[in-house]
């Protein structure tokens, strides 16, 4: 296990660096920069601006000086805030879209899986076609629709909880709602589905033969083989939430880091940009390598120990 | 002989979107004590619905019981709720399915499978199920059974999984086991071991066997009495060695002269029977073995006969016991 530890976290560490790479490339192949859009801007002074920020130099030397700063922590500052460095816009802003991202996350697994076992027990009949409403609507109605929809009917016309901004629990139900209900309605289509493959297998006809209840044979046995399928999305759905969303974060008016993602390339700060990008790489990593975990948690048949699979 | 297991006219069919199927097609056969009854017949001929009705493991729907009675110990199964079936099932009657490759939980230790239905069954605590597993997979000759216990199906072999799946059906003392074809899915030297194994509990622990198979040679090794089914309908009923001596119905007398033998020349070709069953989802109103017969008299196509009665044990369902079809029967002198 330790071994197999260790191995991932050089992976992880390769990973990593492929990410810083190629987002360095890409970045630095688009036009533009993060001064020429202001182009009333004296040719004096926007020289150095780009010497100020080593914009001046070859490419491959900024690259050798971001890594080094990277291999320190240090994210650099942003080109566009004056106060904040991306360290700590990324410090302010993760534990608000982490906090909502969480929430949601557990609303979905909680329910997401439930309302698909639900809807696989009862296979054709109302149950299932309530469940499976749910879940079209979950999938294919964007989340900034849900929001508005959320803020008119919960926090408009009967005043439960509050339109938008940030500070108390309340004020995190909407936009975790919000957010929840597309991971929501994939887990549970994915559970729908496996759980029906689950129930058709022949230890289930087994565990029946043996004369235990129905229930028994459903949670005991079904569903942690009909799990499997739906951990394997949990990763990339936990790291989507957590690390923020420019929409949701936007309609309800949450300091969070999802917007980072859109305005850092808009304003080509690349300092932002490279930050949360690495970021979201890191909560990835980390995310893939829980789920792994948890793979060979729920099915004995997968041994991670062995020449790390 | 007391008989444990009575089926009388049972019928079950399938509903689908296409119509009806009659999967079962009122068939009537007993089990008695310690006695080893073998329902053999073609894929699609209605066994394993039969055995799935006994048990009622049907999914229903699209499966339903049309009529008949299952009677166990004298007491209609198909009276039963689900919970009194609870108590039968893998209590009183148990089941060993044909795949051990799929039909143990993979995520489950293989001593917890069977600890499950002792606990409920029997009313053990924990301690005394594990000890009693132990003596089961010992029983059915699981080497170091009690380091097994704590293992996981993947970590066993073909046979040995089937044997674990016997030890999880024999655990709580069943008065009936149903063996759905139970080493089909196994190589040859394996499938004796199986029922070799077999045979010994059934003469240890005393209980009667349904052995559902396709393989007349395993039939002729294991079973008392014989059921051959065609289209979900009982054809022949006899002694294993009345069947195997004198088949009585041209459809018995098919399925053994399909079976290769040894002593066969390598130029002879493999016997097969021509043509397909019929199609369940308008079943023949005459004999269903009609098209396939070449036997079949004018009678046939439109009138199932009733079994011939002259017999107490060995009772078949075809024209040819009539009367007045002996002399053509002899005259063409056809029959193997």
């Amino acid at each position: 296990m330790k071994k197999y530890l260790l191995k991932r976290v050089a992976m992880a560490i390769v990973t990593i660096w492929a990410v810083i790479t190629i987002t360095f490339i890409l970045m630095h192949s688009v036009p533009g920069d993060p001064f020429r859009q202001e182009s009333k801007m004296p040719k004096v002074v926007y020289e150095n601006l780009l010497r100020k920020y080593g914009l001046d130099r070859p490419l491959s030397e900024q690259y050798i000086i971001y890594l080094g700063k990277i291999i320190r922590g240090d994210f650099g500052d942003s080109m566009k805030s004056r106060v904040e460095t991306v360290n700590d816009m990324i410090r302010r802003g993760f534990p608000v879209s982490a906090f909502i991202g969480l929430e949601a996350l557990l609303i979905a697994i909680i329910f997401g899986p439930a309302l698909g076992a639900i809807a696989a027990l009862n296979q054709n009949k109302w149950p299932d076609y309530i469940s499976m409403i749910i879940a079209i609507i979950g999938v294919s109605v964007p989340s900034f629709i849900m929001g508005t929809v959320f803020i008119q009917f919960l926090a408009r016309n009967i005043s439960w909880l509050p339109i938008g901004g940030w500070g108390s629990f309340a004020h995190s139900i909407l936009p975790s709602l919000a957010l929840a209900l597309m991971p929501l309605a994939q887990l549970a289509r994915y559970m729908r589905s496996s759980m029906l493959e689950v129930l058709g297998q022949d230890y289930i006809k087994t565990a029946k033969s043996k004369g235990i209840s129905n229930a028994t044979v459903v949670l005991r046995h079904a569903v942690r083989n009909a799990i499997l399928p739906v951990v394997s999305i949990l990763g990339t759905v936990a790291t989507n939430l957590i690390a923020g969303s420019f929409v949701i974060e936007k309609i309800f008016g949450i300091p969070g880091l999802g917007m980072f993602f859109i305005t850092s390339i808009n304003n080509r700060d690349y300092p932002l940009i490279m930050g949360t990008t690495i970021f979201y790489a890191i909560i990835l990593v980390v995310m893939l390598l829980i789920v792994d975990i948890a793979y060979m948690l729920i099915d004995p048949r997968i041994k991670l120990t062995k020449e790390g699979r | 002989m007391e008989n444990v297991l009575e089926v009388k006219n049972l019928q079950i069919s399938f509903k689908t979107f296409f119509g009806e199927v009659e999967a079962v097609r009122g068939i009537t056969f007993s089990v008695g004590k310690k006695e080893t009854v073998a329902i053999v017949g073609e894929s699609g001929c209605g066994k394993s619905v039969t055995a799935g009705g006994i048990m009622q493991l049907l999914p229903m729907p699209p499966a339903f019981f049309k009529g008949g009675e299952i009677l166990f110990n004298g007491e209609n199964l198909l009276e039963k709720s689900e919970k009194q079936m609870q108590g039968i099932r893998g209590n009183k009657i148990s089941m060993v399915f044909q795949d051990p490759m799929t039909s143990l939980n993979p995520t489950m230790k293989i001593g917890y499978q069977i600890v499950e239905g002792l606990m409920k069954h029997n009313k053990m605590s924990r301690e005394a199920a594990i000890k009693k597993s132990v003596e089961m997979l010992e029983l059915v000759a699981v080497p170091q059974p009690e380091k097994r216990i704590n293992q996981y199906p993947h970590e066993f072999s073909g046979g040995m999984r089937q044997r674990v799946m016997i030890a999880l059906a024999m655990a709580c003392n069943p008065q009936l086991l149903i063996a759905d074809e139970p080493t089909t899915a196994l190589d040859v030297t394996v499938q004796a071991q199986i029922l070799e194994l077999m045979k010994k509990l059934q003469n240890q622990l005393g209980m009667s066997i349904i052995l559902i198979t396709h393989d007349l040679g395993i039939v002729a090794d294991m079973s008392d009495r014989v059921v051959v089914m065609y289209a979900g309908q009982i054809l022949e009923v006899g002694l294993t060695h009345e069947i195997f001596a004198s088949p009585k119905h041209p459809y018995t007398r098919k399925l053994l002269a399909s079976v290769p033998r040894l002593d066969m020349n390598r130029e002879e070709r493999l016997h097969s029977i021509e043509g397909t069953p019929p199609d369940l989802y308008a079943p023949p109103k005459g004999c269903s073995f009609y098209d396939r017969c070449s036997e079949a008299m004018k009678i046939c196509k439109d009138n199932m006969p009733g079994f011939d009665e002259r017999s107490r044990t060995h009772q078949s369902r075809c024209w040819l016991n009539h009367p007045m079809a002996q002399k053509r029967n002899s005259m063409n002198g056809r029959g193997i």
